[in-house]
Formats: structure tokens, C-alpha cells, sequence
């Protein structure tokens, strides 16, 4: 079947069958290997994309899911030759250690900054508590998130 | 990117971060290839058996399905291992664990795989199994490895020093306990991959996550027969290894796979419950412990017999309960010591390197000593600790002789003025309802490097390319600890050139030299100061060059500047852009070979460990852990986290701090939750909802500060401090569960139902 989706800002069309999970079409189809997979069940957020803005897990997800949508993948999070926040954060503040988890990580942080552009440290951890990481321990991207929020709100006025 | 030469001792970025976080670099995982096949491994499911049959008739008639593959399609020995060759590529005749792998498929797809694999009918006529650390010890207990002397004991071993457990007979209080601790599970979050293809040479070429490409290029080698120039390995950035990608994981079977594919690339890629299923794991334990000390509190002698469960391949199991026997005594002057070590065979999953390799294990037994016997004697336990920390001129409880950089008593001096510890009372009594607050130390220590026996070795290679620009070739994977950024800093720093002069080249047996694994916390320590070495040479030969052109009769009068020599006297420069063109190939390269010292007169004990003891280098730490615990519910809570490490000069704070954070949050998840269940040799815990690791919302935020010291043979001073910090969560958390009040629990992980019971039983010892 054909899918037809919005991928990081570009109208794509896809022959694909329908029942390919959506990560096995960006990484294999799309070559977006940005995408990552920990586990392939929902359990580790390393997979996590956004659809219409809102973070979702690529692994649990088909690829009639994505007819229709906006997705952003890793890639297309800095668009427009532009430097998005969280990544530059995440390398200022030492948020990436094998940097597996740090895709979907920072998908999942710019979710959570959609909807809460000011959170706590608590509210933080909180909204990324579904994407692990094994080799941070969080701080250093709770640090992250808190500064990527900042500078987002800083740079909002002349947006 | 800086725009000036790294600083040593200040922060640097980490060069690898950008593209990680912009999703573009390259994983192993991440390579697919043109007209890919798949391939994937069909395991045995029981423990422990005799192969009767395999058959793959209807797998192989399957559309789709290129190859089939059993024991006897194995060329070469068709056995790996480490240290001793006793693991199958593909099982022949027997099998010893569930996920020993009996049949090997190459497939078009994903799809087609699964179901070949399950088409094969595996016939295994099922052998008793051995599944615990008693049934091991059992000498009427099948053995695993019949013709291996020991029968099911890999290794057994003793360390003696001074007069041996008899001294306890001269101590006014001795105390006696017994630890267990359970497997735990690396969970990295890339899972055990490859890719690999027969180019149209024959040689194989193997993309892998893993830590050791060199040593992966021999394992292949030996067990497929095939020459080792035959084999290429790259490892690009991996993602997760902490010790469980130190060994063959899928090499052997992809490049078993690529003989197979007519020159097509070959992916393996194990799945989530295939990685908990059959890739390795930390050793549990059973420590039994004796502990003496005069009444003063003053160490007089340790007698244990510690017990490593290391599943059913040989693998790194030995060195591993080595090293936990070299760390058995702790930080501390113990004069007299006797050190039992089991090493046991058993139908469990196969337990090899992890983070911490053996010394987490003893570290709770230890700590939790050095607090019942400060209870006993009714002594302060940072006191106790401080009155008995090593120091330069003593003998370690293995009878190693301390000669360099030493500094667990500046951690515990660091910790006795931290507010957080001599304002404890304070905060234990602000604990709110239904809450018991503690606080708990640890002082721990690290052995860094492969120890004697086994020579701890890089070879630093060092190009500057003919437009100036230089390049590292890395011989040591990065599995995320980041020592490839301390290469870019070092060589940053020991060339005076800016950060975005400088590239680096993973791990790749052809192009970049043999490093060793990364491992034993040795890669900066070993690759940097081969590096150093290297830069000092290639400074040299550019100074050398620059002499020539710019006509200047002594080296000492030109600097090496950012892009370019200088005659500071007349002003006069080259830029290295013009010098290099002039550099013929052989110029161009800078070769270090670095060996690390060793200890020079190791004791007279540990006779069974062929390599691997003493050690020289020790990192330090010494932990404080807040902790409450709910009264209602057992559930423990670390709300406040101090490590104050010592190892040696700190090169770049930021990554030191990632990799103690690192290290406590894999120690607290090892501490409260982690346990790898295994039922009759099947792991239950398969998956990672069953198998529970720290999210964001269960670790605090966790104080990490170093003790200033300088290693004399480090690069630049410093010491590797990847390892050191997984060793005190455990036992600090313990220490703060008894400080709580609750009765000592000498099982981890310390779960909600165990603290519960003992916040039940009320305080002990
Ligand atoms: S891969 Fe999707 S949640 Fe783990
Ligand atoms: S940086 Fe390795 S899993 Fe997060």
C-alpha cells in the first residue's frame, strides 16, 4: 500500500506494506538511522519519534500509523539549516555519553517542552521518564533539558 | 568546537557528541548494506543436554532462506574463548546453557528468519543440570566440561599474606557473616550486532559493537580457521558495552554467516530478550567473610571464601573472580589475610566482564564488614575506615605493595568535611512520617589495568595528513565512556593545536594498530600515554622539517603553534599546510608503542592466576548515600548521593563526572532493583519491563568531586576512573539501611520486600 506522511517537513509517498513497524521504515527505507532500537516493546523510548508533535514509540507503531501525519525524526528536528536548543544542550552540558538513548531522548525532551516550556528538574525527569538511558544517570540531561528550556524561552520574544 | 588548543584539567566538550545527538553517527547497528540477508542463531532452550538431532529440512526449503547452518558446517576449531577455548561456535554434541546456539540462519529478511528459525527441530536429550553455586560444589554433580581437570570449577584459588587466617586467633573481635548478590544484567541499550561480507579477496570484513576488534580478529580466526589477515574488524562508537561486548558475541557467527552469503553483507542483530537470554553477564555471588580487628579497631586479619556462579563457558570467568579475590580485603591494611576463591561452572548464562569485573561483588561484603564491626567495637565508621585506609608504603590485603598514587584516605578526609556528612543527624531526623532516614559510606577502590601475566599494551599512530591536519588512530573502542575524546584533547594539548585540527579514526584492524579491549579502565591510561609519546615524536619531526625551511640550526628556537611553526627571534612562520606538503608518507606518521608498568616483586601467593594478578594502579573512592526508606512499603529512596574520587589528575572534569554518575547509577540500579532471574537455567527477566533499570525518576542527583592527586606514569597524571564508582552504591546503601534502623540484609538487591522485613525486625548489628 501506498502511506503518505509528512516526514521532517518533506511530503513523502511510500510503498510499503502496512504492516512494517514504523522504526523498520525509517531505518530501513528512509535510511534515517537516527531512530534508534533498544528493545522493540515499548520499554526503553530509544525508538521515540514525533507524530503531529507528540512523542511516540516508532517500535509499537505500523506503517498505515504514520499515513497522514507529521512525523519528525531526529534528523528533522533542526530544520531550516537552524541549530535546535536541545541537541547544542545536550553537547554543552555532557548530556551524551554512548549517545544511544540521545535521539529519542531529545525527542522526547522537546515533547515535554511543547507542553511545559518551563519545567522543574522534577517535571523533567518526570516527562523523560520513559526513555532510558544506561550511561548517564540523568543528571547531566536533566541539566540539558533545563537550559535547552531557557534558551527557548529567551529566544521566544523574537520568534 | 574551541577555537584554541584543549586545556588538560579543563572541561572539553566531547567531539563525538554533535553527531550523536544529531542522530548521524554511524552505530554498527546502523549499517545495513546493498541486497542485506539476515541472519539470526537458533538457541537450544535447555540448559544442559546432548544433541541428538538437528533438523533444518523445512527451514531450508523455506523461500527466502539461503543457508542453514549446524556444528559440523564449523571450519577451524569451532571453538572461542579468551582465555580458554571451551565455547562453541555452534554446539556439536552438547549444550550447556538455553541460550547456547545450535543452528545458524541466513535469511532475505526479517520475516523469513523468524520463521525458518522456528521451523528447525532441535532433538536435545536433556542432561541434569547444575544451576547453583552448591550444585556446582557437589562432586557428584554432572560436570559441564568433562574434560576440563578442575571438574566444575573453572578456577580455584588462594591469596595468602602474612600469617594467614591463623591471625584471627590473635584479633579481640572477629566477625562472620556471608553475602550473596545476584547476576546483573550489562542493558545496553544498542543490543549485541554486526554486519560482515566476503569481500571478492576472501578476506571477511566485519562491522561490530564491540570492545575488543583486535582480539575479536583472533577469536574468528582460531575458530573458523580462517588466517588472521584474512579478517578485517571495525568498531565504530558503540553504543553501551560496560564489559559486555568484551568477547565474541555475533563475530563468529557473521563471519561464519559471510562464507556463506557470495559476497553479500550479512546482519545479525539480537533482539532484546535474545540479549538477556544469551548474552553475558556479572557473576552472582556467595562471599562468606571473616573479619578481625584489636580492639582499637585496627585490621588484624580477613579469612574469606568467596563463590562466583560464572554460567557455562569459561570466558572471562576466571579473572573476573580474581580480581574480586585481589579487591576481597578492600581499601585497607590488613597484614594478615587468606583468600578462597571458587570459580564454578554452571547451566546458568555465561558471565564474563561487566563494569566493575569481580570488585562489586566483594565490595558489599567488605563494606558491610567494616560497618558491623565498627558497630562492635562501637566506633565511628568513617573512623574505622580512616584509621585503616591504605597508604603509600603499605601492603594491600592481596600482600602488594602500594608505590604509587594512593588516595583513599584524601577521600574519606573529603567526605568527613563534607556538610552533608557531619550534618547528618540533622537530616535523619527531618525524615517525615512513615519515613526512616540513613546514611550510609563506602570506601572503594579499583585495580586499573590487565595486571601482571598479560601486558597491558597500545600502539598510538599519529598522521599528519599534506594539508596539515593531524589524525588519531584510535586502536581502543569507544563503547560511550569517551576516550576518544581524551585522545583528541591529549593530542590537542600535547601538539598545541586547535580541536577541529584533529580527527580521529575508530578501531578498524587495518588501519589503525593493536590497543588492546576497552577494558580494566585502561584505555586513556594506556592509548594516552602511547599518544603522548607519539605527539612528542611528530613535534619533533615538524620541528625538524621547519628547521630546514625556515633555515634555524636548533629546535629550541621554533614553537609549534595552532596551524603553524614559528621562529619566535624573527617572527618568521610556516604553516604546517606548506611544512606537510613537503613530508614524504613514511614522514607523515608518528608509531608509539606504550607498555604499562607492572608490579615489580609480586608476592609469593595466587599461584593459580595465570595472568591478570597483582595490579599496580588503583583508583579510589568513598561514597556517602542519604537513603530513606517507607516504613509501609520497604521502597528505598537515595536522596542524596556524594562520591569523592581519587584518580589521580583529573584531564577533563566533565567527562570524569559522566563516568562517576554513570558508574553510581548502574550501582544503585544494582543496589535496589537489578536481578537477573534465572529458573532452571531459562532467564525470566527477559525483557526490560521485567528487568528493572533506573529511569530519570530513581536516581537524585548525584555529587560528584575528585580528590587532586597525580599518578607519576599517567598521561598527563591521571588514572582511569571508568570502573571505581559502581562499586560503592551497593554497600553505602546498605550501611545507610542499617543506620535507618533496619536489621543488615546480606542479600541484594535490597528490595521493598527485603527492607520491609527487616525494617520489621528492627536494628542489628
Ligand atoms: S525500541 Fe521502541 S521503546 Fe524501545
Ligand atoms: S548515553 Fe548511553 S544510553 Fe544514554
Amino acid at each position: 500500500m501506498t502511506v503518505q506522511f509528512n516526514l521532517n517537513g518533506r511530503r513523502i509517498a511510500l510503498d510499503v506494506d502496512p504492516d512494517r513497524r514504523a522504526v523498520d521504515i525509517l531505518r530501513e527505507e528512509l535510511g534515517l538511522t537516527g531512530t534508534k532500537e533498544g528493545c522493540g516493546a515499548g520499554e526503553c523510548g530509544a525508538c521515540t519519534i514525533l507524530v503531529d508533535g507528540v512523542n511516540r514509540l516508532s517500535c509499537l507503531m505500523l506503517a498505515a500509523q504514520l499515513s497522514g501525519r507529521e512525523i519528525t525524526t531526529i534528523e528533522g528536528l533542526s530544520r531550516e539549516g537552524g541549530t535546535h536548543p536541545l541537541p547544542e544542550a545536550f553537547v554543552k552540558h555532557g548530556a551524551v555519553q554512548c549517545g544511544f538513548c540521545t535521539p529519542g531522548m531529545i525527542l522526547g525532551a522537546a515533547a515535554l517542552l511543547q507542553e511545559n516550556p518551563a519545567p522543574t528538574r522534577d517535571e523533567i525527569r518526570r516527562g523523560i521518564s520513559g526513555n532510558l538511558c544506561r550511561c548517564t544517570g540523568y543528571q547531566k540531561i536533566v541539566d540539558a533539558v533545563a537550559e535547552a528550556a531557557r534558551a527557548i524561552q529567551e529566544g521566544e520574544p523574537s520568534s | 568546537m574551541t577555537t584554541r588548543p584543549p586545556k588538560i584539567g579543563r572541561d572539553f566538550l566531547r567531539p563525538d557528541a554533535p553527531a550523536k545527538a544529531a542522530g548521524v553517527e554511524k552505530y554498527a547497528v546502523d549499517h545495513y548494506g546493498e541486497n542485506l540477508l539476515w541472519a539470526g542463531v537458533r538457541r537450544a532452550g535447555v540448559p544442559h543436554g546432548l544433541i541428538r538431532r538437528v533438523d533444518a529440512a523445512a527451514a531450508r526449503s523455506l523461500p527466502g532462506v539461503r543457508a542453514v547452518l549446524t556444528g559440523g558446517d564449523v571450519p577451524g576449531t569451532n571453538r572461542q574463548g579468551i582465555v580458554h577455548k571451551d565455547q562453541p561456535v555452534l554446539c556439536d554434541a552438547k549444550v550447556r546453557y538455553a541460550g547456547d546456539p545450535v543452528a545458524l540462519v541466513l535469511a532475505a529478511d526479517r520475516e523469513t528468519l523468524r520463521r525458518a528459525l522456528a521451523l528447525i527441530e532441535v532433538d536435545i536429550a536433556p542432561l541434569p543440570g547444575v544451576f547453583t553455586i552448591d550444585d556446582a560444589l557437589n562432586h557428584d554433580a554432572p560436570r559441564l566440561h568433562e574434560d576440563h581437570p578442575g571438574g566444575n570449577a573453572l578456577l580455584q584459588a588462594t591469596i595468602e599474606a602474612g600469617d594467614g587466617a591463623k591471625a584471627l586467633a590473635e584479633c579481640d573481635v572477629v566477625v562472620t557473616e556471608t553475602f550473596t548478590v545476584p547476576i546483573q544484567a550489562h542493558a545496553f541499550l544498542e543490543t549485541e550486532n554486526g554486519i560482515a561480507r566476503r569481500e571478492e579477496d576472501g578476506r571477511i570484513v566485519i562491522i561490530v559493537s564491540t570492545q575488543a576488534p583486535f582480539r575479536d580478529r583472533w577469536e574468528v580466526s582460531h575458530a573458523l580457521g580462517l588466517p588472521m589477515d584474512g579478517i578485517r574488524v571495525i568498531a565504530p562508537y558503540l553504543g553501551g558495552g560496560f564489559g559486555g561486548k568484551d568477547g565474541a558475541t555475533v563475530q563468529c557467527l557473521l563471519a561464519l554467516a559471510a562464507m556463506h552469503a557470495d559476497g553479500r553483507w550479512v546482519k545479525m542483530w539480537w533482539d532484546r530478550e535474545e540479549s538477556f537470554q544469551a548474552g553475558y553477564k556479572r557473576h552472582a555471588a556467595r562471599l562468606h567473610y571473616h573479619l578481625g580487628a584489636k580492639a582499637d579497631g585496627t585490621l588484624h586479619a580477613l579469612h574469606c571464601r568467596v563463590y562466583y556462579d560464572t554460567g557455562a563457558y569459561a570466558h572471562l570467568g576466571g579473572e573476573v573472580m580474581a580480581l574480586g579475590m585481589e579487591h576481597a580485603g578492600g581499601p585497607y591494611r590488613i597484614p594478615h589475610t587468606r583468600i578462597e576463591g571458587w570459580c564454578l561452572y554452571t547451566n546458568n548464562p555465561v558471565a564474563g566482564a561487566m563494569r566493575g569485573f569481580g570488585v562489586m561483588q566483594v565490595s558489599f561484603a567488605f563494606e558491610s564488614m567494616m560497618d558491623i564491626l565498627a558497630a562492635r567495637l562501637r566506633l565511628d565508621p568513617l573512623e574505622i575506615r580512616r584509621k585503616n585506609a591504605l597508604r603509600v608504603g603499605d601492603r594491600n590485603s592481596a600482600g602488594v605493595l602500594m608505590t604509587s598514587s594512593t588516595g583513599i584516605g584524601a577521600c574519606l578526609d573529603a567526605i568527613a568535611d563534607h556538610p552533608l556528612w557531619k550534618d547528618r543527624a540533622v537530616w535523619k531526623a527531618a525524615a517525615g512520617p512513615n519515613k526512616r532516614r540513613g546514611v550510609g559510606l563506602a570506601a572503594v577502590f579499583n585495580a586499573m589495568g590487565y595486571g601482571r601475566g598479560l601486558p597491558d599494551t597500545a600502539v598510538a599512530k599519529l598522521e599528519i595528513t599534506p594539508t596539515g591536519r593531524f589524525v588519531v588512530y584510535s586502536g581502543v573502542a569507544d563503547m560511550g565512556q569517551g576516550n576518544a575524546t581524551a585522545f583528541v584533547q591529549i593530542a590537542g594539548a600535547a601538539l598545541n593545536q586547535e580541536e577541529g585540527m584533529i580527527d580521529l579514526v575508530q578501531p578498524d584492524t587495518d588501519r589503525t594498530l593493536p590497543s588492546g579491549s576497552a577494558a580494566a579502565s585502561r584505555t586513556t591510561y594506556t592509548y594516552g600515554n602511547a599518544l603522548i609519546r607519539a605527539c612528542q615524536d611528530m613535534r619533533r619531526r615538524i620541528l625538524g622539517r621547519a628547521s630546514m625551511l625556515l633555515l634555524v640550526d636548533r629546535l629550541e628556537d621554533l614553537g609549534l603553534l595552532p596551524g603553524r611553526v614559528r621562529h619566535p627571534a624573527t617572527g618568521r612562520e610556516i604553516p604546517l599546510a606548506m611544512l606537510a606538503a613537503t613530508l614524504t608518507t613514511p614522514e607523515r606518521f608518528c608509531v608509539y608503542q606504550y607498555l604499562m608498568p607492572v608490579v615489580p616483586d609480586p608476592p609469593a601467593t595466587g599461584k593459580a592466576f595465570k595472568i591478570g594478578f597483582p595490579h599496580l594502579l588503583f583508583s579510589y573512592g568513598c561514597h556517602l548515600a542519604l537513603v530513606e526508606a517507607d516504613e509501609l512499603t520497604g521502597e528505598t529512596t537515595v536522596r542524596d548521593y556524594l562520591a569523592v574520587t581519587e584518580a589521580g589528575r583529573i584531564l577533563n572534569p566533565q567527562t570524569s563526572v559522566q563516568q562517576v554518575q554513570g558508574a553510581i547509577a548502574q550501582g544503585i540500579g544494582y543496589a535496589l532493583h537489578e536481578d537477573l532471574q534465572v529458573e532452571g537455567g531459562i532467564v525470566q527477566t527477559d525483557d526490560l519491563g521485567k528487568y528493572i533499570i533506573p529511569t530519570a525518576l530513581d536516581l537524585p542527583d548525584i555529587r560528584a568531586v575528585f580528590a587532586q592527586a597525580y599518578e607519576e606514569t599517567g598521561p598527563f597524571g591521571m588514572k582511569g576512573l571508568g570502573e571505581v564508582a559502581s562499586n560503592g552504591p551497593l554497600p553505602a546503601i546498605a550501611n545507610a539501611l542499617a543506620d535507618a534502623g533496619a536489621a543488615r540484609i546480606f542479600r541484594s538487591p535490597l528490595t521493598p520486600e527485603r527492607v520491609l522485613a527487616s525494617l520489621q525486625q528492627g536494628p542489628g548489628m
